[in-house]
């Protein structure tokens, strides 16, 4: 994984250097937190990203900026309910493989004001895009469709155009709600300027949502012994019974 | 007050969760059931995953149950021979029950499996609780008796082979119906995460005979023992035990459940049948109109594989 991770590091510099002339701009990208601690009282968490850019320019160009969360990986089964003998039951289904159980894009303008000049699919900004839904028909549609309505709902996948505010040309904030409940894992933040409908500069960072305390050792317990926990839960319940049947004995 | 629920992966407001253990447990132990039957559909009704609802419930259960099965005991009101030889019928019970709710789990039809359960079973026995109530009621108002149980009555069950004597209950049968009934209660339970004592008590009343002195006790003292095993089961097989949330529904339910026995004594018995009968019922048509009304959105999303934390 890290060595994924590296690779693509390398990658993407040796991308920029090829393709970037020397001293074009450069953006730095700043999480307000890199681990979002789940304790007992966590509710979500709200993280901020600030960016940077740097421009060998006296007068920097407006820019605009795309913010692409990514929570981690899961395979999605996305249910139809249909009518069946008069009631309603789950008739079909798509899976989504390996697609984000997180997914923000946040923006300052919106999406297709910021690509006007370039195709939104080629740098992958909105949902969609991110994504890689790529309908076939209309049942894909449908399907796709449901699944970014609902996660949308739960709060786990967001489009926002205006959640991100630039403070001067050059540096900007972005808030990112983590709802409660988003997976634990690694996020990965992607962020892209633009100039003029142009990309202009790229730039990745990444927080991480972990498990910590007693709801990290009951979590761990319930999973790698089973039987051990279910023995204490099943003697915890014995003896809360115990104690009210003496707490409350009254005759 | 909000905590975060370790297995369940979310926060849930802690005086909401012991309401729910204060309603449940004060219904539960008015109508000497133990509730579970309530317990799930509402922890589903919170946004508690169904399965997560299931287990965790199973875990309320065992201590609401052994509580009143030690307040029984103490009145010498349990029949212990007969609740371990249901016992003996529902450990296989349990056991392919849960067995069989992990596979449903993987085949994504649980959900339907335990729509169409409670459906079924709740409005069948509601319906019939509350025709028995409702008779009782209008042959009370006639001024006619009450006397439903003939001792010397015999049908069917008291043909079968392999008698046992149940002296504290005074009933001599065979050992086949008590089997089966504590099997049924087993798999039921494992399921649809309930103990299945609304189901249970009118079962041994109707089918076995047993004493209304005993019978509540007894169904005690199963309950708490299938639950046992059907929250070890779950916890070692599914690994969807919340004991968080179990814990507050626990104190909840156990506080809740002194004051409904109080009520219990102030209610007379086929009144209070009637009424159990009612809320069975309430709950099965709920199901119900869930399965047989167009949904809101007919999307529903699931992970393939529930990820365990």
């Amino acid at each position: 994984m890290r060595a994924r991770r590296l690779f693509s590091a390398v990658g993407a510099i040796a991308v920029c250097l090829v393709s970037w002339p020397v001293g074009a701009d450069q953006l730095v990208l700043i999480p307000s937190t890199t681990t979002v601690s789940i304790a007992s009282n966590y509710v979500g968490a709200s993280i901020a990203v600030f960016g940077a850019v740097s421009t060998p320019s006296q007068e920097p160009p407006d820019y605009d900026a795309v913010i692409t969360v990514t929570g981690p990986r899961q395979t999605l089964i996305v249910r139809r309910k249909r009518r069946m003998l008069g009631i309603w039951v789950n008739a079909d289904s798509r899976t989504f493989a390996d697609i984000p159980s997180f997914l923000f894009v946040l923006s300052n303008r919106p999406l297709n004001a910021i690509a006007t000049t370039t195709n939104p699919n080629r740098n992958r900004i909105g949902l969609e895009q991110a994504l890689a839904l790529a309908p076939e028909n209309d049942r894909d549609r449908a399907f796709g469709a449901a699944l970014i309505d609902i996660e949308s709902e739960r709060g786990v996948y967001s489009e926002k155009t205006d959640a991100i505010t630039f403070f001067s040309p050059t540096v900007f904030r972005a808030d990112v709600a983590v709802s409660s409940n988003a997976l634990i894992g690694a996020y990965d933040i992607d962020a892209k300027l633009f100039s003029k409908g142009e990309l202009v500069a790229h730039s990745r960072s990444a927080f991480e949502l972990v498990k910590t305390g007693t709801v990290q050792f009951i979590a761990a317990a319930a999973r790698n012994d089973g039987l051990l926990y279910g023995f204490s839960v099943a003697l915890m319940a014995l003896g809360m019974g115990w104690l009210a049947s003496i707490v409350f004995q009254r005759e | 007050m909000e905590i975060f629920l370790p297995i369940a992966d979310q926060p849930a407001n802690v005086l909401v969760l012991l309401a729910l253990g204060v309603a449940v447990g004060f219904l539960g132990a008015m109508f000497g059931v133990g509730g579970g039957f309530l317990m799930t559909p509402l922890l589903v009704f919170l946004g508690i995953g169904p399965a997560v609802a299931v287990a965790s419930s199973a875990n309320y259960m065992a201590a609401s149950s052994f509580s009143g099965a030690l307040s029984y005991w103490r009145r010498r009101m349990v029949d212990l021979k007969l609740a371990l030889t249901l016992f003996a019928g529902g450990l296989l019970g349990t056991f392919s029950g849960v067995w069989l709710f992990t596979k449903l789990r993987a085949l994504g039809q649980l959900d339907l499996l335990i729509s169409v359960s409670y459906l079924v079973l709740l409005t069948a026995v509601g319906g019939f609780m509350l025709t028995e109530g409702l008779l009782a009621i209008w042959r009370q108002r006639r001024g006619g008796s009450l006397v439903r149980r003939r001792p010397g009555a015999r049908s069917w069950v008291h043909g079968l082979p392999f008698k046992i004597r149940f002296t504290q209950s005074k009933i001599y049968i065979s050992a086949i119906p008590v089997c089966l009934i504590g099997y049924l209660m087993g798999a039921l339970g494992a399921i649809m995460g309930f103990g299945g004592g609304f189901l249970l008590v009118p079962m041994l009343i109707y089918v076995l005979r047993v004493p209304t002195t005993t019978v509540i006790g007894t169904s005690n003292v199963l309950t708490m023992a299938t639950m046992v095993i059907a929250t070890i089961s779950h916890a070692a097989t599914s690994h969807l035990v919340d004991g968080v949330l179990a814990l507050f529904l626990m104190i909840g339910g156990v506080t809740g459940a002194q004051f409904g026995a109080r009520a219990a004594q102030r209610i007379p018995a086929e009144r209070l049948r009637f009424l159990l009968g009612l809320l069975v019922l309430a709950v099965g048509v709920r199901f119900a109109v869930e399965l047989l009304a167009r949904p809101d959105n007919l999307f529903s999303i699931r992970p393939a594989v529930e990820v365990v934390p």
